[in-house]
């Protein structure tokens, strides 16, 4: 088990960090964290980009849970915000992903299979 | 929702809604009495009678985007299922706690899940709020309180995910040795 000195040894790292991780500049990951989103399954989604974000250290993505947008039959649904653009992805699994992880915000390549127009033809 | 720790981050997220900056969750197992109750209890701006009457209608919601309001119903539902009960008490500007009560041993009592998950999903929450985490499993008691965390991290934002990191191995070790010792 990591003691709390594990994380002072984190915090000391962190302070020595110059950039902070800001809200409105660089990725936004909105995952949505409503009773719809949770039981199709958001909360696993919304761990592998925490773990996948800790694991690379990116330090200008941040993902947040938010509320329900009234697509429950599509949940779960997750934004991608960057700029002016915002993407928004359904039906959301961790393959998807992380797929989306890997293409969009690593890549820059948004994962078109999965936009919700998709599903709303 | 197949898992109490779903359920628990479901109504947390109604305490969030309600202004809360901090959302108590106990868990109390008892294995002898056979029970596992939840309790959640939070500092929001609370609920009407007339709301709180409404609250566990599943056609009861205070959106507008969709008609139905399903957590709190759920939740119910689980508890009433495992011979438990359900209450919802509010009080107007002082806050809300929500009790469930299960049969610890009952066969349609799902299992508590990964906590760990339900918590730094609350803590990463927009709003600044603080959670305090108390899960005691028979005589043995495991706390985690983000207080005591942002003391060490003093300036350093719980966004930094090797902090978030850092929360969950704690939640899920401290858990793990609840009921490691209790086999011994």
């Amino acid at each position: 088990m990591k003691s709390l000195d594990d994380l002072k040894k984190i915090r000391d790292a962190a302070q020595n960090k110059v950039v902070m991780r800001g809200k409105h500049n660089g990725i936004r990951i909105l995952v949505g964290m409503a009773t719809c989103g949770i039981s199709a399954g958001a909360r696993p989604v919304m761990n592998l980009f925490v773990e996948k974000i800790a694991e690379r250290d990116l330090n200008t993505v941040t993902v947040t849970p938010v509320g329900c947008i009234g697509e429950c039959a599509i949940e779960p649904i997750v934004e991608v915000l960057q700029g002016e653009e915002r993407t928004t992805y359904c039906r959301v699994d961790e393959e998807v992903a992380e797929r989306i992880f890997n293409e969009h915000i690593v890549g820059g390549k948004i994962v078109s299979d999965h936009v919700i127009g998709k599903y709303r033809l | 929702m197949n898992e109490l720790s779903l359920h628990i981050l479901d109504i947390c997220q109604n305490s969030i809604k309600a202004d809360a900056n901090l959302i108590n969750i106990i868990i109390e197992e008892d294995i002898k009495n056979d029970f596992y109750k939840i309790i959640i209890g939070d500092n929001g701006h609370g609920m009407s009678e007339k709301t709180l009457s409404e609250v566990s209608d599943p056609f009861f919601t205070t959106r507008s985007t969709r008609k139905v309001g399903l957590g709190v119903s759920l939740f119910k539902m689980a508890a009433e299922m495992c011979n438990g009960n359900f209450s919802v008490d509010s009080v107007i500007n002082k806050g809300t706690v929500v009790t469930a009560l299960f049969e610890h041993n009952h066969i349609d009592r799902s299992p508590l899940g990964d906590i760990s998950e339900t918590i730094m999903i609350l803590i990463l929450n927009e709003k600044d709020i603080d959670i305090y985490y108390e899960h005691l499993y028979n005589n043995k008691k495991y706390v985690f309180d983000t207080r005591e965390i942002r003391k060490v991290l003093g300036d350093i934002p719980f966004t930094e995910y090797s902090v978030i990191l850092w929360i969950k191995d704690n939640i899920v070790n401290g858990i793990k040795n609840l009921q490691k010792e209790e086999t011994k």
